[in-house]
């Protein structure tokens, strides 16, 4: 693993976490704030990596590594029901984008 | 600085980065590719830290699949209303501005938090390493999901279920955009690339046992093809006998799960207490059946509704 | 240095070039139909270096394949991708979905 620095993969996953959350104060539309739990989710993982990699070599513990690959799976169940909710809740009052046609 | 400090400071930056642009873009299009390229550089991250498993899981299906539900409901969206060009408004930038500081203050604490914690520190690997003979499986991730605990893992494809029922109960799966890009560019792509898909799969779950891999990770490209064919048009119409084939793959992996658990109870054992010498064979067995329903899941999960016996063949042109 | 390390070093190196010109061309030209010539030809050509560059390093045949294979199946995905994105279909569509890797 060639001493991977742990504190900085620490800060960054609070960072991500912390990025999500801003996110979803933000913004009202759905697809957005979607996205912006999905990061907080990815903030996590990368917590919760970090931490089982503290071990040191290459034998990293793994219980937290099942619980991100659990968390994975979940997110993406969590985000194609919330997706079909933002669908039928007639989508979103985007406030500050327009249109996907870049 | 050597090599390698450089390039966890150039991952750490691209990671927030990325984010940032998530969250903050103006187009929503963009904002869902800089997610989808966050899970790519995630994925390049698990493998930095030595957790292989999850990179393989998070490029399938938290980049991947996850990428494509968000692009569809983007389209979907867009269909409906056509996008109406607003600039932001007054005062907007003040608005949010409680947001960002209580979003800097979790940042505050969740670092000063995770900033105190012991660096290095043991946590469970030796004892997950030492049951390992007794598990019936080499990968430690592996002896952890599908036997130390299992009892999650089980839960797991409950939820799995309870996401296809959620979306099954809210409506009917929209149509697909009519005139599927079904050329025959894309038709020789996936009639290669799909069952490659699925030998793939369970060549993954098969090396799950001693290698990164496993049912989720099989699971997740067999979910890839079902989208691709969902895609590419090449999908028949839903007949009665075919939702009922289709019913019984998303609950076959939990079902198993269960019969298994319940099974090895017979002599006087818990839960889900797997006989030793015959670890191996019912997580190879768990697994199949899981792998199934992870894939078919996700695919119900694409396609995003209820499919509806009798309606008109979506992949006619 | 070993030879064989030397030449992966050599490899790796052109395969860089490929991708900062695949790279700024993206960032630089005018249109999509340019952009895309550009990713799609530059970029995998830039990754059949590192696949060589790595395959000279491969343990074992079965690695070796492996790494062949995915370069050809990267080259079948970025081929369609940029064939759908310009439009092959006569409707512009951005959301093809991911085909999986």
């Amino acid at each position: 693993m060639n001493g991977a620095p742990l504190e900085l993969f620490l800060l960054v996953g609070a960072a991500l976490f912390a990025c999500g959350a801003a996110g979803v104060f933000r913004d009202a539309e759905p697809l957005r704030r979607v996205i912006a739990v999905n990061i907080m989710g990815s903030g996590v993982f990368l917590l919760l990596v970090a931490i089982a990699a503290r071990g040191g070599g290459d034998r990293p513990d793994p219980v937290p590594h099942a619980m991100v690959l659990t968390g994975i799976v979940v997110a993406v169940c969590a985000t194609g029901v919330a997706l079909v909710l933002a669908d039928l809740s007639g989508g979103g009052e985007g406030d500050d984008d327009d249109g996907e046609r870049s | 600085m050597t090599i390698v400090q450089l390039f966890d400071a150039l991952l750490a930056l691209l990671l927030l980065w990325l984010a940032w642009r998530a969250v903050t873009e103006a187009v929503l299009f963009r904002a869902v590719v800089s997610f989808v390229a966050l899970g790519l550089v995630l994925a390049l991250t698990w493998f930095r830290l030595e957790a292989s498993d999850l990179a393989l899981a998070e490029a399938a299906v938290g980049s991947g699949l996850t990428g494509a539900l968000m692009l569809a409901a983007l389209r979907r969206r867009s269909d409906r209303s056509p996008p109406a060009p607003e600039g932001p408004a007054k005062g907007a930038a003040l608005r949010q501005l409680p947001g960002w500081v209580l979003a800097f203050a979790i940042f505050g604490a969740l670092a000063w938090a995770v900033l105190h914690l012991p660096i290095p520190a043991q946590g469970l690997t030796e004892e997950a390493h030492a049951s390992l003979e007794k598990s019936g499986v080499t990968n430690p991730v592996t002896a952890v999901l599908l036997n130390y605990r299992s009892y999650d893992t089980l839960l797991e494809l409950g939820v799995l279920l309870l996401a296809v029922v959620a979306v099954w109960s809210l409506r009917v799966a929209p149509r697909l955009r009519p005139g599927s890009p079904s050329g025959p560019l894309l038709e020789g792509l996936l009639r290669f690339l799909i069952p490659l898909l699925i030998v793939t799969g369970g060549y993954l779950l098969w090396i799950g046992a001693f290698a990164p891999g496993g049912a989720f990770q099989g699971g997740a490209l067999l979910g890839g093809a079902c989208v691709l064919v969902l895609l590419g048009g090449l999908t028949v119409g839903p007949t009665t006998g075919r939702i009922a084939l289709l019913r019984t793959g998303l609950w076959a992996g939990l079902a198993v799960f269960i019969v298994v658990g319940l099974g090895v109870m017979m002599p006087d054992r818990w839960f889900l207490e797997y006989p030793v010498e015959r670890a191996k064979l019912l997580i190879l067995l768990i697994e199949t059946a899981a792998l199934i329903s992870i894939g078919l899941t996700l695919g119900c999960l694409f396609y995003g509704g209820r499919p509806e016996s009798g309606s008109s063949d979506r992949s006619s042109p | 240095m070993s030879p064989v390390d030397a030449a992966s070093t050599m490899f790796l190196a052109v395969s860089l070039f490929f991708f900062t010109a695949g790279t700024i061309g993206l960032v630089r030209l005018p249109d999509v139909h340019s952009r895309l010539h550009a990713l799609t030809k530059a970029d995998n050509v830039g990754l059949g270096c590192v696949v060589l560059a790595v395959l000279l390093q491969a343990s074992d045949w079965t690695e070796g394949f492996k790494l062949v294979l995915i370069w050809l199946l990267v080259l079948a995905a970025a081929t369609n991708v940029s064939f759908l994105i310009a439009g092959g279909t006569g409707k512009r569509d951005h959301d093809d979905g991911e085909g999986d890797r």
